[in-house]
C-alpha cells in the first residue's frame, strides 16, 4: 500500500472509529445519495427584475435597462463614453452575434493591462442581486476579474428568484458544471484597514449590468 | 506556526497596555457586532435557519465518511485531484510535493487557516520560493511578520498608520495615509504577482460532493485572480467542510456572510470543478485539494463533535468580551477567541493551552450568535473539567480549589467567613469601591472592586424575617 492510500484510509477509519461503526452498507448509501434537502429560503415578495436591481445597486454595482439584444453595443458604447475608457475591450466569444462599431475587440483571456471587459451572464439571482458567470471557451474567466471596468448582459428572463433555482440552471446544461462557476454582487471591494469599506481592492473597480428585456 | 499558548497572561498583559492595539480594537468592536444584529433582523427565517444548519452539520458528520468518498469520486471525475493528510506535516509533504513537480518560483495564496494551521509558508520559504499572500489583510501581516490576528479580519489589529509604515517600508515612497491610496497600492503591487504565479492556493469554505466543486466566499477577488491566474490551483481544507450539495452549500452560504461581516451576501461566491478544459482560454492546468484530517476525525468521537460544525465565521470572537479586551495574538496559535480556545487544546494538546478555556467568563454570547449553534461555553467548561481530571491545573489553583471545598462544604464555617469577609472589604473601601486587593492585584490592576454594604446577604435576610 502505498502512502497516499494509508492516509485515505487511515482517515476514514479514523471516521468511522470515532462513529463507534463500519463502512456504510449499500442500502445507506443509496439512501444518502437519493436525499434531496430542503432548507427554508427566504421569503421574496418582490418582482424579480426590480429585485436584482434593487439588490445589485446596493452593493454598488450599476445597471441599465434595453429592450433588446440589438441595443447591447449602444449602451456598452454609452457606458465606455461616460467613464472616459479607451475604445478597446476583451469580450467573450458568447457575444460574438454582436458588433460593437468603434470599439477594438478581440475574444482571448484579459492580459494585465485589458481595461473593460464585456460578458454574457449564464443567470441573475435576485435573491442577493447577484450575477452567476459560467466559464468556457466562449466566457473567459479573466474577463470577469482582471479588467477594471466589467460589463454584463444579463438576460431580464434568466433573473431567477433563489440560489437553489441557479443551481437547477446548472444542473440542466449539457456540458455539466461549468469550471468555474462565479457568483459577482458587485465590484471588489475591501475592509482590511480600519474596516473602511474601500470598493476595487482587487477584481473590477465597477460592475455594470445591462439588462435585456 | 509555533504554538505560544503558554504565554496567554503575559500576551494578555501586553495587549491590554498596546496603545494601538486598543485602538484597532476599539474601531472594530461595534462594526461587526452592530452590522450582523441587523442583517440577523432583516432576514425573519435567520434562526430557523441556524436550527437547519446545525442539523445539517449534524447529518454530514454522522455519515462523514461516505460525503468524503462522493466527493472525491466527483473531484476526480472532473479531472481533479484528492489528496488526504493525516496530518500538517503530510499536508505540507504534499503541498511542496506539487510545487517541487511544478518548479514553482512564485506562490501566491488566497486566504486559507487551514495552511496557517499547517505552517505551510515556512515550508514553501525554506524551500526557496517566493510566498505572496493576496488576501489585503493577510498580505498587510505578511509584510509586518505576524500571523493573522482574527479569522476573517486578520490585520484587525493593525490602524491605518502602522499600515502606512509597512507599505513604505515595503513599496517605497512616498508614504500612503489614505485607504485608498493604500488599497492601490496594493492592488498595483499584487497584480505582477497573480500573473507571475506557478501556484495559487487557496481555502474551500465548502467542498461539495454532488459536484465535486470547491467553494470560496471573498470580497476582494484575490481568491480568484489567485486560483485562475497561476498554471495550478491547490485547495487546503479541513475534511469536515464537505458538504452533500449545492442546496446544503447554500444553506450555510445565507448564514456566513451574515455572521461573519454582516453583510447580506460576500462580493464574490466561487464555484470551483477541476482543472482548465479542452477549448478554454484560461484557468489553472491542474487542480488539487489537500484534505486535511489533524485530530478532526478524533474529535467526532465525543463531546467535542459539535465544534467540527464550525463554519469559520468568526462571530463568536467579534462578540466575545475577552477577545474584544487582548485581540487575537495572545491566543499564541492560529485560531483565537472562543473556537480557538475550543480548537487550540484539541489539535496542539491541553497543556500547550491551558490557559485558553479558562479565559472566558461563560457569559455566552458566542453561543447566542453562533451561526451553527455550537455549545462554546459548554464546550470550555468541559475542557476545564479535562484539565482537572488530567492534573494539569497548576498547583496553587488545586490548592484554593481544595481550600474552597472544604469551606463549602461547612456551611456555618463558611457563613462565619463570609462575615469577616464582608466586613474586611467594606472597611478597605473607599467610596463604595476597592481600588487595591492584597493576592487578587491581577483584578484590581485594571478595574475597582465594587466593595460589600459590610452585612452579608444572609444577615440582612435574617435581620428583615426579625422585622416581620
Amino acid at each position: 500500500m502505498t502512502a497516499a492510500t494509508n492516509a485515505r484510509e487511515a482517515i476514514l477509519n479514523s471516521v468511522r472509529s470515532a462513529l463507534r461503526r463500519g463502512p456504510l452498507d449499500d442500502a445507506r448509501r443509496a439512501e444518502l445519495d437519493a436525499r434531496r434537502p430542503h432548507h427554508t429560503r427566504p421569503a421574496q415578495d418582490e418582482e424579480l427584475v426590480a429585485r436584482f436591481i434593487r439588490k445589485f445597486e446596493s452593493r454598488a454595482g450599476t445597471t441599465v435597462r434595453v429592450a433588446s439584444r440589438a441595443d447591447v453595443p449602444a449602451a456598452v458604447e454609452a457606458y465606455r463614453a461616460d467613464k472616459g475608457l479607451p475604445a478597446h475591450a476583451a469580450v467573450g466569444a458568447a457575444l460574438q452575434d454582436l458588433a460593437f462599431p468603434g470599439l477594438e475587440i478581440h475574444h482571448d483571456p484579459a492580459g494585465i493591462s485589458e481595461t473593460m471587459a464585456v460578458s454574457q451572464a449564464l443567470a441573475g439571482i435576485a435573491e442577493p442581486g447577484s450575477l452567476m458567470m459560467a466559464s468556457g471557451p466562449a466566457s473567459p474567466i479573466t474577463h470577469n476579474f482582471v479588467p477594471d471596468d466589467h460589463v454584463v448582459v444579463l438576460d431580464a428572463g434568466a433573473i431567477v428568484g433563489h440560489f437553489e433555482e441557479a443551481w437547477e440552471v446548472l444542473r440542466a446544461r449539457a456540458e455539466g458544471m461549468p469550471r468555474a462557476t462565479n457568483i459577482i454582487s458587485g465590484p471588489s471591494r475591501t475592509a482590511d484597514v480600519e474596516q473602511t469599506i474601500q470598493l476595487g481592492a482587487h477584481g473590477p473597480r465597477r460592475v455594470h449590468v445591462i439588462i435585456v428585456g | 506556526m509555533e504554538i505560544r499558548s503558554k504565554e496567554f497572561k503575559q500576551r494578555a498583559v501586553f495587549a491590554i497596555h498596546d496603545a494601538s492595539l486598543q485602538q484597532a480594537l476599539g474601531k472594530a468592536r461595534g462594526g461587526f457586532v452592530g452590522k450582523r444584529a441587523q442583517q440577523a433582523a432583516e432576514l425573519p427565517e435567520f434562526e430557523q435557519l441556524r436550527e437547519e444548519a446545525k442539523n445539517t452539520k449534524n447529518h454530514i458528520l454522522d455519515n462523514l465518511d461516505h460525503y468524503l468518498e462522493r466527493y472525491e469520486a466527483a473531484v476526480t471525475a472532473a479531472g481533479g485531484h484528492v489528496h488526504w493528510a493525516r496530518d500538517a506535516e503530510e499536508a505540507r509533504r504534499i503541498i511542496l510535493d506539487i510545487c517541487k513537480r511544478v518548479d514553482a518560483k512564485t506562490v501566491t495564496k488566497g486566504k486559507s487557516m487551514v495552511s496557517e494551521e499547517i505552517g505551510l509558508n515556512e515550508a514553501l520559504i525554506e524551500h526557496g520560493m517566493e510566498v505572496v499572500e493576496t488576501d489585503l489583510g493577510e498580505y498587510i501581516i505578511q509584510l509586518a511578520h505576524e500571523p493573522p490576528s482574527h479569522i476573517i479580519a486578520p490585520a484587525v489589529h493593525k490602524t491605518k498608520d502602522q499600515v502606512s509604515d509597512l507599505f513604505e517600508k515595503a513599496h517605497g515612497g512616498p508614504r500612503k495615509t489614505e485607504v485608498a491610496d493604500l488599497v492601490n497600492e496594493a492592488r498595483r503591487v499584487l497584480r505582477d504577482k497573480y500573473f507571475k504565479a506557478d501556484v495559487g492556493i487557496t481555502g474551500g469554505n465548502f467542498l461539495v460532493a454532488e459536484t465535486g466543486s470547491s467553494i470560496i466566499v471573498t470580497n476582494e477577488g484575490n481568491g480568484d485572480l489567485t486560483q485562475t491566474l497561476a498554471k495550478v490551483h491547490i485547495v487546503t481544507s479541513g475534511i469536515e467542510r464537505v458538504v452533500p450539495t449545492l442546496d446544503d452549500a447554500t444553506l450555510f452560504l445565507r448564514l456566513l456572510a451574515r455572521s461573519a461581516t454582516g453583510q447580506e451576501t460576500e462580493t464574490y461566491t466561487t464555484i470551483s470543478t477541476g482543472p482548465r478544459r479542452a477549448g478554454d482560454l484560461d484557468g489553472p492546468e491542474e487542480y488539487h485539494v489537500v484534505l486535511v484530517d489533524n485530530g478532526r476525525s478524533k474529535m467526532l468521537a465525543g463531546r467535542f463533535k459539535d465544534m467540527l460544525r464550525c463554519i469559520r465565521c468568526g462571530a463568536c470572537m467579534n462578540h466575545c468580551p475577552v477577545y474584544g479586551a487582548v485581540g487575537g495574538h495572545a491566543y499564541g496559535w492560529v485560531y483565537p477567541g472562543p473556537m480557538g480556545s475550543v480548537l487550540t487544546p484539541l489539535i496542539k494538546g491541553l497543556d500547550n493551552a491551558y490557559d485558553l478555556p479558562n479565559a472566558c467568563t461563560l457569559n455566552g454570547r458566542c453561543a447566542s450568535v453562533c451561526p451553527v449553534k455550537i455549545p462554546l461555553p459548554d464546550l470550555l467548561r468541559e475542557l476545564r473539567h479535562m484539565q482537572h481530571q488530567q492534573d494539569i491545573t497548576p498547583v496553587m489553583q488545586k490548592r484554593a480549589l481544595q481550600v474552597w471545598r472544604y469551606v463549602a462544604t461547612r456551611p456555618k464555617l463558611y457563613h462565619a467567613l463570609e462575615q469577616v469577609g464582608a466586613r474586611f472589604l467594606s472597611a478597605i473601601a473607599k467610596n463604595g469601591s476597592i481600588r487595591r486587593l492584597p493576592l487578587a492585584g491581577a483584578w484590581t490592576d485594571v478595574r475597582d472592586l465594587p466593595a460589600p454594604a459590610g452585612r452579608t446577604f444572609l444577615e440582612l435576610w435574617q435581620g428583615k424575617r426579625g422585622q416581620k
